[in-house]
């Protein structure tokens, strides 16, 4: 069975200007921020990111990598709006894709399907079909006859996610309350890298969890990467809360002296320069 | 008892918005609201579901009764057992709500939250609103991106239902011929004039407008010394 241990590095190496991207977690919750950070160290831009959106969004935005995005809302959660994210979308520097949180989430559902799209009671009233005009509806074939919306598949070349612990090869365990999509985004992808906060052993997995805390399974990633603190600012639960004190200097702090202060070095250095910071 | 506060006359009618409601998650985006929905499972709608805002199912006092997850949660909505009042940064006669943007979609004035849940929310579950200030800029003659479906645009939704709007003024319901927003009940110490004043569209309101209800002395020790001790509801609505 093979070692799919890697660094964040290896990953960054792994992925290419253009692509899309898929981004694990939610909001400001468990979102995989390590190797957000490896991925502004690269040069890599000019992509298309599908997420619910949290400051994964606002820091690829203010370093000018997102072409397109998809996403239902971008949100720090204990401040409502992310304001990399505001500026991004009011300098007109990005093309959204802006759907609903359900359209969303059975939009991951039909590219791990592989189905072309899902019927779903959302959007059919509102303005995402204006936004949206490429959204096509359908009729349901039953006596009914509901128009929906058909969501298309939200396939991607490459998803990033975190969480708890993982092992080698692969198999991925969320301790916290909520799995988020996690493991619809590892399936929708091409390829899926999953960074954790410590790599155990297999067995380690389930010796004290339940075993529905198994959330991603190995064969749909391609790369583990171990990263202590990896979500930070982002929560971590039970690892580890928000850091609101750094999460709220991160959105009151202008985007170059941010990215300088902490963003300079790697990883190790981001780590320490938080430490000096709090 | 001291006086009745503006904000917990605004916790009462947020709680009557889940009167009768049953054994339905009550979903609240706000902190009146959230007491409002805490309130009536204390009192008369004890079959409530509540949860903690993250992924657990709680009872009032926090001890958690079920796992309900975003996906869950989600599905949960497509299954219509659930009451959600839901913020509007923008609302219109019809009860279409914006929270996504000002002005141009294309390139927004400001930037909001995103439509979130809202178009799959009013076409699934029972839809009400919060808007603890009560102003032309909320209160629209057309709002900027329709993320909750309104009345007007709801041809064919089955399952769609504005039960009501609360503001720091009043309770407005849809229960006109074309389901225009009405005055429903005034805060006490509120005038249809000032309603009207911060009005950007016209409201009907009919011949006698009743206040919104007192509340009892039980459900007034429930909120002042079990939901909301430290007194943060005045935060969201001054007296």
């Amino acid at each position: 069975m093979s070692d799919k241990t890697m660094t964040a590095e290896q990953v960054v190496s792994r992925l290419q200007s253009g692509m899309t991207l898929g981004i694990g977690g939610w909001g400001s919750r468990r979102k995989p921020m390590a190797l957000v950070r490896a991925l502004l160290r690269s040069g890599i831009d000019d992509l298309t990111v599908i997420s619910y959106g949290g400051p994964d969004v606002g820091m690829l935005a203010a370093a000018g990598r997102i072409r397109k995005l998809v996403a239902p809302f971008v949100t720090l959660d204990s401040i409502p709006l992310e304001p990399h994210y505001r500026a991004a979308r009011e300098g007109g520097a990005l093309e959204l894709m802006e759907i609903d949180e359900a359209m969303f989430m059975w939009g991951l559902h039909a590219a791990a399907n592989r189905l072309p799209f899902l019927p779903v009671r959302a959007g059919i009233g509102s303005d995402v079909m204006r936004v949206n005009p490429a959204l096509r509806t359908v009729t349901s074939p039953y006596d009914d006859g509901e128009t929906f919306v058909a969501m298309p598949a939200l396939r991607m070349d490459a998803a990033l996610v975190h969480v708890g612990r993982a092992d080698r090869l692969g198999n991925g365990q969320y301790l916290g309350p909520d799995p988020y999509f996690d493991d619809l985004f590892c399936e929708a992808a091409d390829a899926a890298y999953l960074s954790c906060e410590r790599i155990v052993d297999t067995a380690e997995l389930t010796k004290e969890a339940a075993p529905q805390t198994l959330l991603v399974k190995r064969h749909t990633v391609t790369g583990v990467v171990e990263a202590p603190n990896g979500a930070h600012f982002t929560s971590c639960a039970p690892d580890y809360g928000r850091d609101e004190a750094f999460q709220k200097q991160y959105a009151s702090t202008p985007w170059p002296e941010f990215a300088a202060r902490f963003l300079a070095g790697d990883e190790q250095a981001y780590q320490s320069a938080v430490g000096e910071a709090t | 008892m001291s006086e009745v506060s503006r904000a917990e006359y605004c916790v009462i009618a947020c709680a009557e918005a889940w009167r009768g409601n049953g054994e339905v998650l009550a979903s609240p985006m706000g902190l009146i609201p959230s007491i409002g929905a805490r309130l009536a499972r204390l009192t008369f709608s004890p079959d409530l579901l509540l949860t903690d805002g993250e992924a657990m199912l709680i009872r009032p006092d926090g001890t958690p009764e079920g796992w309900l997850p975003y996906r869950q949660h989600l599905a949960l909505v497509s299954g219509g057992r659930r009451h959600v009042m839901m913020g509007a940064s923008q609302i219109d006669r019809f009860g279409n709500q914006n929270i996504s943007c000002i002005g141009d979609w294309k390139r927004p004035a400001r930037q909001l939250l995103g439509v979130r849940g809202a178009p799959v929310n009013t076409l699934n579950n029972p839809t009400s609103y919060w808007v603890p200030r009560h102003s032309r800029r909320v209160f629209v003659e057309k709002v900027d991106m329709v993320c909750g479906v309104g009345y007007d645009r709801a041809a064919g939704a089955r399952y769609h239902r504005i039960p009501c709007v609360v503001s720091d003024l009043g309770v407005f319901d849809f229960t006109t011929p074309d389901h225009s927003m009405r005055l429903a009940s005034l805060h006490p110490g509120v005038t249809v004039e000032q309603v009207r004043e911060a009005t950007g569209f016209d409201l009907a309101v009919p011949y006698e407008v009743p206040p919104t209800r007192e509340p009892t002395a039980e459900e007034l020790r429930l909120i002042r010394e079990v939901i909301d001790p430290a007194g943060s509801r005045a935060r969201e609505v001054g007296s």
